[in-house]
């Protein structure tokens, strides 16, 4: 994941010193010291120093945002140490370079030993074997002793395709099985919490999940019961799994052994298209993949990024991806006042009829309500709109409750971007009342509602009713989008590519993994020819430009470009 | 190389006796047909296509059919292998989702929705190849007609009526789970 493209100012490090080993043969440089999963510096492993090297070492237990426990042993790999003589000096070979003495069986010294990779830091002029033959044995004898009492029930398993058990036994297993006894049989499909299914059969207990759930929620509930071929993961006796964030032990588990009771036997994970983009459902923002098949979204996944949510997620946010799929979504252009029939001749008849309303306006009596779930691009768009016919704007403010994870208590996911384009002012929310009150009076003619049912927000139906224009877009319907004028569906923000801004002022954007519903448009695209009909100003007709064109002509997000947000986004000042 | 035309001998080149040869067997065939009941398609494979229809031989690679255990249940676990090496796309699962449950002991999982498009199929076998169950074969049907297209995509339902049963040697969940319950009596508390 890259995460060059950030203008945080930074003092540089104090520098590592580097010591020089020997990976696969090849001499290689490495820092001393490595950041471990909090950050802090421990001495490199040999795990690190090979994936420094480029070579992939395999492992189940070792996670690197988790401490490491050590217990799977499948990072085993063949190392040596430069001998060193009574005089603590280096044994020298007789062509001058220094003697290695590879790790060997005390007891037996014919016999290879090899240590973990992940838990054994390296020493100067040490060498790492990670491709010789007595690695590749070691590997072949715990894949073996993992898949012993395996159930090898691939075919009705959800991780399959995704499964590192399935992956390691290709790259670096036996062929066959040696094993002819009985295999034990532990429970299946035991009821870990609301959104967790646990196989202990599965399970090679790497205790992957019970660290994060301990070290990393905080919320120690996990623990490994019974003894010997026995041993499964449960929750403490008499609670069950349920914190915000059990679907990252989904996630990490490296086999089929904890699953998600939502995406359970839904879609087998090779058909999925996976798409960059963004969870949507509070102010941080966190990065996600989005996992989609046949204009269908089957699933979220957290995307690592260090800047803001390493790599989870809450499940909250997780599993806030349904409406996407909802049968009612908003597919056609209604509307009250709309006199055309034919879908086809919609939208330009709309907006038509909607520049001419927004031409004609007197200054003053025009209003927006737009929504803090809409994107950048959008907002800037709708700012335009909302100068030239000078009128009063506002967003709708969504407070719930935060933790000291991930869950921000702003429950809008661009509330900042709202803010810094203009659209809301410090304080989100002060001016529905005064666009209450001026339909009242009857100084506001035209409302224009994007994304959000202002009915729940104090603009009633009532008021609705005395409006002379009604333009709403939104992708749901609800009690505003029933009483539109002009009824524009729009997209969710998997269906169209744009970015936001999170709570710490993080710019990130996000691509498009399916196509809009039915009739429906990007909002950014029909903003874009209102803008043009309304003020005649031309500007951008791809996102890329519309992004360009605004960082010049917002203030915040001068400097940063698209290209330049990356897969993690950029860090702007708020 | 050129090959010189013979030249005709008189008998051939009067040309009429060649015609009353013709005639003759064709008065043969029918005397044969019409007062024996004997045909060359009697003769060879007891009947015309399609009255009679073409005996296949073994291994022959016809219409792929889901089959059932001797138990009478579906052997299906909609791994979706076959939907993913189909090469024409012919063949579409939907997965039974986190509530639906398998009518059947043994494994927990099974198709809620088996389609074959029979206009699609190219009748490669990949699918009987990878299934990880033994639960599709192609068998011996070769040909498939119907009034509509739409009858020609077959359902979970009629791909196992005409799949019939395959004797299974193997039993994998049920021995699975029989090994699993006499596990249940070993002597620790659970």
């Amino acid at each position: 994941m890259s995460t060059q493209a950030t203008t945080e100012q930074k003092p540089a490090p104090p520098p590592i010193e580097k010591i020089k080993i020997k990976v696969d043969g090849r001499d290689i440089e490495v820092p001393k010291a490595m950041p471990d999963w909090q950050g802090k510096l421990q001495p490199t492993t040999m795990l690190q120093a090979c994936q420094i090297a480029g070579i992939d070492v395999p492992h189940y237990c070792y996670h690197p945002k988790l401490p490491i426990a050590g217990n799977c042993r499948m990072c085993l790999v063949e190392f040596g140490t430069p001998a060193m003589g009574p005089d603590r000096k280096p044994v020298l070979n007789p062509d001058g370079t220094s003697k290695i003495l590879r790790s060997v069986l005390p007891y037996e010294p014919s016999t290879p030993r090899g240590a973990i990779a992940c838990a054994t830091p390296i020493s100067p002029g040490m060498e790492i074997y990670p491709n010789s033959p007595a690695t590749k044995v070691m590997r072949e004898a715990v894949l073996e002793s993992l898949l012993i009492n395996h159930p090898l029930d691939c075919p009705i398993c959800d991780q399959a395709g995704e499964c590192k058990l399935q992956e390691y036994s290709v790259d670096y297993g036996k062929a066959g099985s040696r094993f002819i006894e009985p295999k034990v049989h532990k429970p299946k499909a035991v009821d870990l919490g609301p959104r967790i299914v646990l196989d202990d059969e599965r399970c090679i207990l790497c205790t992957r999940c019970i660290r994060f759930t301990k070290d990393v929620v905080g919320d120690d509930k996990l623990g490994v019961v019974n003894r010997g071929s026995y041993n499964s993961i449960a929750a403490y006796p008499g609670t069950t799994f349920d914190n915000n964030y059990t679907l990252n032990t989904v996630d990490i588990c490296p086999v089929g052994a904890l699953t998600s009771k939502d995406f359970r036997f839904k879609m087998r994970v090779w058909f999925l298209k996976e798409t960059k983009s963004l969870c949507t459902s509070c102010g941080t923002g966190c990065n996600t993949i989005v996992g989609s098949r046949e204009e269908v979204m089957y699933r979220y996944e957290p995307r690592e990024n260090d800047a803001v949510n390493s790599t989870w997620m809450c499940d909250s946010g997780r599993l806030n991806y349904k409406w996407v799929n909802r049968e009612d979504r908003l597919s056609k252009v209604q509307g009250s006042k709309l006199k055309v029939q034919s879908q086809e001749k919609a939208w330009s008849v709309a907006i038509r009829d909607i520049s001419e309303i927004l031409r004609k306006a007197a200054a003053g009596s025009v209003a927006f309500v737009a929504s803090a779930r809409q994107t950048n691009e959008e907002l800037y768009l709708l700012k335009k709109l909302a100068t030239k016919s000078n009128a009063i704007t506002d967003s709708v403010p969504r407070i719930g409750e935060g933790d000291r994870l991930l869950l921000n208590a702003d429950r809008n996911p661009n509330s900042t971007g709202s803010r810094l384009i203009g659209i809301s002012g410090e304080k989100m929310g002060s001016n529905l009342s005064k666009i209450a009150e001026g339909i009242r009076s009857g100084s506001i003619k035209t409302l224009i509602v994007f994304g959000e049912d202002v009915t729940k927000h104090g603009i009633g139906a009532d008021l609705l009713a005395k409006l002379e224009n009604l333009i709403v877009s939104d992708i749901l319907p609800n009690a505003t989008t029933a009483a539109a004028h002009y009824l524009l569906p729009g997209c969710a923000h998997v269906e169209k590519r744009g970015s936001f801004v999170n709570v710490k002022g993080r710019v990130q954007r996000f691509m498009q993994a399916l196509q809009p519903k039915g009739n429906a448009r990007a909002e950014w695209e029909f903003l874009h020819e209102l803008v043009f009909n309304v003020t005649g100003q031309n500007g951008y007709v791809t996102i890329e430009g519309l992004f360009n064109q605004m960082s010049k002509e917002v203030p915040a997000f001068n400097g940063v470009s698209w290209a330049g947000l990356g897969d993690a986004g950029v860090t702007i000042q708020i | 190389m050129i090959v010189p035309r013979k030249n005709l001998t008189f008998w051939e080149r009067l040309y009429l006796p060649a015609i009353a040869s013709g005639f003759k067997v064709t008065a043969r065939h029918f005397r044969n047909t019409v007062f024996k009941g004997n045909t060359v398609a009697n003769d060879l494979s007891g009947g015309f296509y399609p009255e009679k229809k073409w005996v296949v031989a073994e291994g022959y690679r016809g219409a792929p059919y889901l089959v059932k255990d001797p138990e009478g249940n579906t052997k299906c676990v909609s791994c979706q292998l076959c939907e993913f090496v189909c090469p024409p796309k012919a063949i579409k699962i939907t997965p039974p989702g986190p509530a639906g449950t398998a009518d059947r002991p043994n494994a927990e999982k099974m198709p809620k929705e088996f389609e074959i498009n029979m206009l699609r199929c190219i009748f490669c076998g990949y699918c009987q190849e990878v299934c990880p169950e033994e639960a599709i074969f192609l068998q011996k049907d070769y040909s498939l007609n119907a009034e509509s297209r739409q009858e020609l995509i077959y359902n979970k339902e009629k791909l196992l009526e005409l799949g019939g049963v395959h004797q299974d040697k193997i039993w994998k969940w049920k021995h699975k789970a029989e090994e699993a319950k006499e596990q249940t009596t070993f002597p620790v508390a659970k």
